[in-house]
């Protein structure tokens, strides 16, 4: 129990790390995957396919490795922001991905009708996308975003390895210092990472009820 | 789906969509000369930086560095389908008191991020150089909590009626699970078992941080003798591309062979289960 007690304070500030990372590599995700996922229905094919390229790519390449290559491999060749920027660039790259893919589904799941609707009033792609099926679209995706933001979560703690101290650091650090105390260090750290994946579901389910159209 | 969004190009538009494509494609090969560029005059394309690839010793290696990795996948995947099946016949249970205990251990492991998992592992024994086995059980109650969901998403797929008549016959509720559900489930399940399959063998990635033997291990011995980062997070990057490719191609495959109707109502986004939209 001391061995919780005593940490506590590194605890939470490791948990703030996590949190700044979550939110500045999750903001980056959103913004790129939504793109992506945009491109992915296009009219135009080379832009379809290279945002499929995109996608197969960031899906199937570990995180671990885009961190490899994003922490060791750019800063040599004079590409380098600093620690932070460098994790949350991978860990944006790797989340847009799935990001798209969600963005992708829920556009698929708006009625046919709809984007019919508005082509038949004169409406073109931009419109018909920014007016008519984005909206909805965003509604249907929020369940699946919710699961791509728990996700990122736990991937957050790959940074431990990548000098920035946050929880999974913190727990690795203490688990050498208390060994005693493995179980509820653990136990600790686990329960603050449950509260972010809880509050994340809870906030998707508002969300979901309030967009939510009778 | 994708032709819904707009109508048919008449010869204006498509005049329209060849230049936009001819400005994307101008756009992303410059984008790309100007990275092979930068790489070049940075000294990346070097054949010090690529010859440990071609140098047979150090390919076995790499080798037999697969080999650990594709290991730490199946053995990870084998006992995570036992206990997924375990866990997630349990979270169905009549009984409450084997209910609860399967719901809280499926959703405690779940919800833990898997590193943290296997550094916890590690600890408990006593963070020995080179710990596959932290790597492997922590990969089993991640994965199998996955699959206990998707057994249960499974399962609770397979149309009532089929359970219903079981009963009629006169079958005890074991017997409806395990010869009239769980057949049933498993060939709803299989794609999604498939593509945890994909995220268990990304995972193995993790055994990095215990030192366990694997690609990404072998990936940092090289780099420390050679200093060659890029070059090495590029080849295992399309190492893992082409496995996990591979590994996407049976499950759609097995997929088209089982489902001819309609395809699986279980999908994983981002490792969880939903019912697919």
């Amino acid at each position: 129990m001391e061995g919780l007690a005593a940490n506590a304070d590194l605890i939470v500030r490791g948990f703030w790390e996590t949190l700044k990372l979550l939110a500045a590599s999750g903001a980056l995700a959103l913004v790129l995957g939504t793109l992506v996922g945009i491109a992915r229905v296009s009219p135009i094919g080379i832009m379809r396919s290279s945002a499929a390229l995109w996608v197969t790519v960031f899906r199937n390449v570990p995180l671990l490795i885009l961190l490899f290559f994003t922490y060791y491999a750019l800063p040599p060749i004079g590409i380098d922001f600093g620690f932070f920027v460098m994790v949350t660039m991978a860990m944006g790259l790797y989340t847009s991905a799935f990001v798209a893919e969600a963005i992708r589904s829920g556009i698929n799941g708006v009625g046919v009708g709809q984007a019919e609707a508005a082509r038949s009033i004169g409406m073109p792609f931009s419109l018909t996308m920014s007016q008519v099926v984005l909206p909805q679209a965003f509604r249907l995706v929020v369940p699946p975003m919710a699961s791509v933001f728990i996700a990122l979560t736990k991937n957050t703690s790959l940074a431990a390895g990548f000098g920035i101290a946050e929880a999974t650091f913190r727990l690795s650090g203490s688990l050498r210092d208390f060994p005693g105390d493995r179980v509820v260090l653990f136990l600790g750290i686990a329960v603050g990472y449950i509260i972010i994946v809880e509050t994340i579901s809870l906030g998707a389910s508002l969300l979901e009820r309030r967009w939510k159209v009778a | 789906m994708s032709a819904v969004l707009f109508d048919v190009p008449g010869p204006k538009a498509r005049r329209r969509y060849r230049t936009i494509a001819v400005v994307w494609v101008v756009v992303l090969v410059a984008m790309a000369a100007a990275a092979i560029w930068k790489l070049y005059t940075e000294d990346q394309f070097t054949a010090r930086q690529w010859e440990p690839f071609v140098t047979p010793r150090l390919m076995l290696e790499l080798l037999q560095a697969l080999g650990w990795t594709l290991l730490a996948a199946v053995l990870a995947i084998i006992p995570a389908v036992f206990f997924g099946l375990l866990f997630g016949v349990g979270k169905l249970s009549d009984h409450a008191a084997v209910r609860w205990p399967s719901w809280l251990v499926v959703e405690f492991f779940r919800a833990v991020p898997l590193l943290m998992l296997i550094i916890f592992i590690w600890s408990t024994r006593g963070f020995q150089q080179g710990d596959f086995v932290a790597l492997v059980l922590g990969l089993v109650l991640y994965n199998g909590s996955v699959l206990a969901e998707i057994v249960r998403a499974g399962v609770n797929a397979v149309p009532k009626g089929q359970a219903e008549a079981a009963y009629a016959v006169g079958l005890r509720k074991t017997q409806v699970m395990s010869i009239i559900q769980l057949p049933q489930a498993v060939k709803i399940m299989l794609p999604s078992l498939l593509s945890q399959c994909i995220v268990a063998l990304k995972d193995t990635s993790l055994g990095f941080y215990v030192l366990a033997p694997g690609l990404t291990y072998a990936g940092r011995e090289l780099w420390r003798t050679f200093n060659n980062y890029l070059a090495v997070a590029i080849v295992l990057g399309v190492i893992y591309i082409i496995l996990n490719l591979m590994l996407t191609w049976l499950a759609s495959y097995l997929d088209r062979r089982f489902n001819t109707s309609g395809g699986s109502q279980v999908e994983i986004v981002a490792g969880q289960v939903q019912a697919k939209a």
